[in-house]
């Protein structure tokens, strides 16, 4: 034995320095090392692409990959403790910073566990890349361990899904599903790997971009229907902008900010279109639609052209289609999307592009204009300060007990309008929006579209590590908070210091509302009862934890979580919130846009 | 209004490309009359053609959300100009007595061909618009009819109106 272990080290070592032993030639050996396994393809596409953060969480099926991960330092992963956060956290890094996101995980449990996740994403448009495990192809279709149609399961909620069934399309796949999720109206792409792929080997080229005679979104707008657009905008008598998250994803805030201004018109953003339009300017009438302010609701409804940036008229948005219609308007919508124009309502100049290159056009031929806006514009803005200074959004602010709008105008002040927030879903959801005034793009990562409970926490995680020296708040309620809280863990594991607000009202707060307004105030399991000692949680994972209970105590706590001392801490605070609060202005469900039910103060 | 539309479409001819179209049509509740595909004469396309109605509204999001699809090429609504549909049905019929005569004459009239003979039953082979097959089962005694299977429309332009890549 000794004496053949002894040979074959010394053939190795031979082998390593000059020549070979018998058997070996030149040839093999070269492409051995030229040739890559499927996990190492997808890591090293991983890193051509620049990807920085890959969240996920192993399993059987992508351990090949987890493997290849181990080896290599180009990006970094980000173990969370649920696969639903990892795709969550993927989607608000790329919320955040315009990037695609990446999510891995395993198959079976892993791809269900993510679908939450994915078509969270897909409603919001958000450019992720989801790469799922799948069971080794020949097992697929056997109902082996952990296995699901994950390309089926998911294909009402991808922009676009692959199932890799050759580890030579493998890096081609992944090329594709890069350029699709960022182009066009961004979305989330699903690329399944059966197990045995990634153990198959091949050469490893990455393509530096792809054709695909499928696939070609248009960028540019229609000339013509550009100059109708903008005659049609310098005739208006009562003009009105509405933008949506389109102009926050094809970042075209500066371009709608100098429309907007060289008009003069008055602007209102969607849920999705904080901070597409500064709201601390004169100029916004701050957001519309079901829980939107007086003025912007008021002015949607009777303004006579509409010019609609990135938004699709959703049911949250302008209420009753037949009510809206009612008022005639001329409406210009631009889009990337041809099939959100005329889906809900009907639309005079349908301009089809990127909303950042239609703006630019949009720009340069109103600089053109010899036309300026119509002199009827001053009445109208009269109009809409009569509307305004309804004050809609005022709130009881002598109250004993701590009122949520008021929590998060102190997050607003305490952090100059600069921090990124995440939010769940619900009453405390509308109280950010209103009441945090976003100047900026991308500073507002929410579940706008799915309305998904949990997305808070890792919201926040995705966001701070994107951005480590940013303030990131997450407000959030203690129902929503629960449906993720297990990724306390991660932050704690990275030293994620993110900021929770948690609006603890005790209550599913919007879910009460309804039953307040519409079921005879019967609160059918409405109620959280036995929630967790939130302070006593927080500091089990090695957190600051807080709680709030009076009003003059809400400022300072604020401050301290946000001052430098904790830093590099989560904290988490705990407001005890009026349970009775109800979120105004509202438009019922069916009811038109104008017909809203303000605060009683008012 | 509702009215009736064909839709003709090329998409790549990957894996799933059916099941991408009818989970789109079921997940927006459209309404899908046929739907039949093969490969074209260019076997990395599929060609694919939906009979649908709706509004023209519903129409239009049907012909957009179509174009959306990833792996589709090309879109046509064939019912907006001039085009040729085709339909192939089988049916099996009992042809006993008199009646057997009968049914062979009711076939020809409508260029049906007997395609498969028993002493008590006739196959017959028929093509044409949805609305002649619909006349032919119309036109026999519908106790006759043992089985039919019906291919679904396909369609062309007429003339130099095409759907290619």
């Amino acid at each position: 034995m000794s004496g053949l272990a002894g040979k074959m080290q010394h053939s190795l070592t031979v082998a390593g320095q000059t020549d070979y032993p018998h058997g070996f030639t030149n040839d093999l050996i070269c492409s051995q090392f030229m040739e890559a396994t499927g996990a190492e393809i997808v890591v090293r596409c991983l890193a051509e692409e620049g990807v920085e953060f890959v969240f996920g969480y192993p399993g059987g099926a992508v351990l090949n990959i987890y493997d290849e991960i181990f080896k290599q330092n180009k990006f970094k992963h980000v173990l969370v403790r649920h696969e639903q956060a990892a795709v969550h956290a993927a989607d608000a890094y790329a919320r955040a910073t315009g990037r695609v996101g990446v999510a891995l995980v395993t198959s079976g449990p892993g791809a269900t566990n993510a679908v939450t996740g994915i078509a969270t994403a897909y409603m919001d448009s958000v450019p992720i890349v989801v790469v799922t495990g799948q069971v080794p192809t020949p097992a697929i279709g056997m109902d082996a361990f952990q296995e699901v149609d994950t390309v089926g399961i998911t294909r009402p909620c991808v922009k676009h899904n692959f199932l890799v069934k050759d580890v030579k399309d493998l890096a081609e796949t992944m090329k594709k599903a890069f350029i699709i999720a960022a182009t066009g109206r961004p979305g989330p792409v699903v690329v399944d790997v059966p197990k045995d792929i990634t153990a198959h080997t091949t050469e490893f080229v990455y393509p530096a971009s792809i054709e695909m005679r499928s696939y070609n979104p248009v960028v540019k707008g229609h000339s013509g229907q550009l100059k109708r657009a903008v005659q049609m905008l310098l005739e208006a008598q009562r003009p009105m902008i509405y933008i949506g998250g389109g102009v926050v994803l094809g970042d075209a805030s500066k371009q709608l900010v100098e429309v907007a201004s060289l008009l003069g018109f008055p602007v209102t953003n969607t849920l999705m279109g904080l901070g597409g339009h500064p709201a601390t300017h004169r100029q916004n009438l701050g957001m519309l639609g079901m829980h939107g302010t007086y003025e912007a609701n008021m002015a949607m409804q009777h303004c006579d052209v509409l010019l609609a940036v990135g938004a699709r008229f959703d049911d949250r948005v302008i209420g009753n289609p037949a009510h809206f219609a009612r008022e005639q308007r001329r409406i210009i919508h631009i889009d990337i999307d041809p099939s959100s124009i005329s889906k809900r309502v009907k639309v005079d100049v349908p301009i089809v592009g990127d909303v950042k290159h239609v703006l630019t056009e949009m720009l340069a031929l109103l600089k053109q204009a010899k036309d300026k806006p119509d002199a009827a514009l001053t009445a109208w803005w009269t109009q809409i300060e009569l509307w305004r200074s309804k004050n809609c959004l005022k709130y009881n602010k002598q109250s004993s007990i701590i009122k949520p709008q008021y929590v998060v105008e102190k997050l607003w002040e305490v952090t100059k309008g600069d921090a990124y927030v995440t939010s769940d879903v619900g009453q405390h959801q509308m109280w950010a929006a209103q009441y945090y005034k976003f100047d900026q793009p991308r500073r507002w990562i929410n579940s706008g579209g799915l309305g998904t409970m949990g997305v808070g926490l890792p919201y926040a995680m995705g966001v701070q590590l994107a951005f480590p020296d940013a303030q990131v708040a997450c407000i959030t309620g203690e129902s929503s908070i629960q449906m993720n809280i297990q990724e306390l863990s991660t932050c704690k594991q990275y030293r994620i210091p993110v900021k929770v607000l948690t609006l603890n009202n005790g209550y599913m707060g919007m879910v009460r509302q309804w039953q307040e307004f519409f079921y005879g105030s019967r609160y059918a399991e409405s109620y959280m009862e036995s929630l967790p000692d939130f302070v006593k949680l927080a500091e089990s994972y090695g957190h600051v934890g807080m709680k709030i209970e009076k009003p003059e105590d809400v400022e300072a706590a604020i401050k301290e979580a946000f001052s430098p001392a904790l830093k590099e801490r989560m904290v988490f605070m705990d407001f005890i919130t009026d349970a009775a609060e109800n979120v105004f202005p509202m438009v019922e469900g069916g009811k038109g846009l104008s017909e809203m039910i303000l605060a009683e103060e008012l | 209004m509702n009215s009736r539309h064909i839709i003709s479409l090329l998409m790549e001819n990957e894996a799933g490309a059916l099941s991408r179209v009818a989970g789109l049509f079921s997940a927006r509740a459209y309404n899908i009359e046929s739907l039949t595909v093969a490969p074209t004469e260019d076997a990395t396309l599929s060609r694919m053609t939906i009979v649908t109605t709706g509004s023209e509204d519903i129409i239009e999001q049907i012909t957009k959300q179509l174009n959306k699809l990833i792996d589709v090429i090309k879109v046509m609504d064939l019912t907006e100009g001039q085009h040729i549909e085709r339909e192939l049905m089988l049916v099996k019929v009992k042809a006993v007595g008199a009646g057997r005569e009968e049914m062979k004459r009711t076939a020809d009239i409508f260029r049906g061909r007997i395609i498969d003979v028993t002493e008590a039953t006739y196959t017959i082979e028929l093509t044409g618009t949805g609305s002649k097959l619909d006349a032919f089962l119309e036109a026999i005694d519908s106790a006759l009819i043992i089985e039919t299977v019906r291919t679904g429309a396909s369609g062309i332009g007429r003339g130099e109106r095409s759907l290619k890549v």
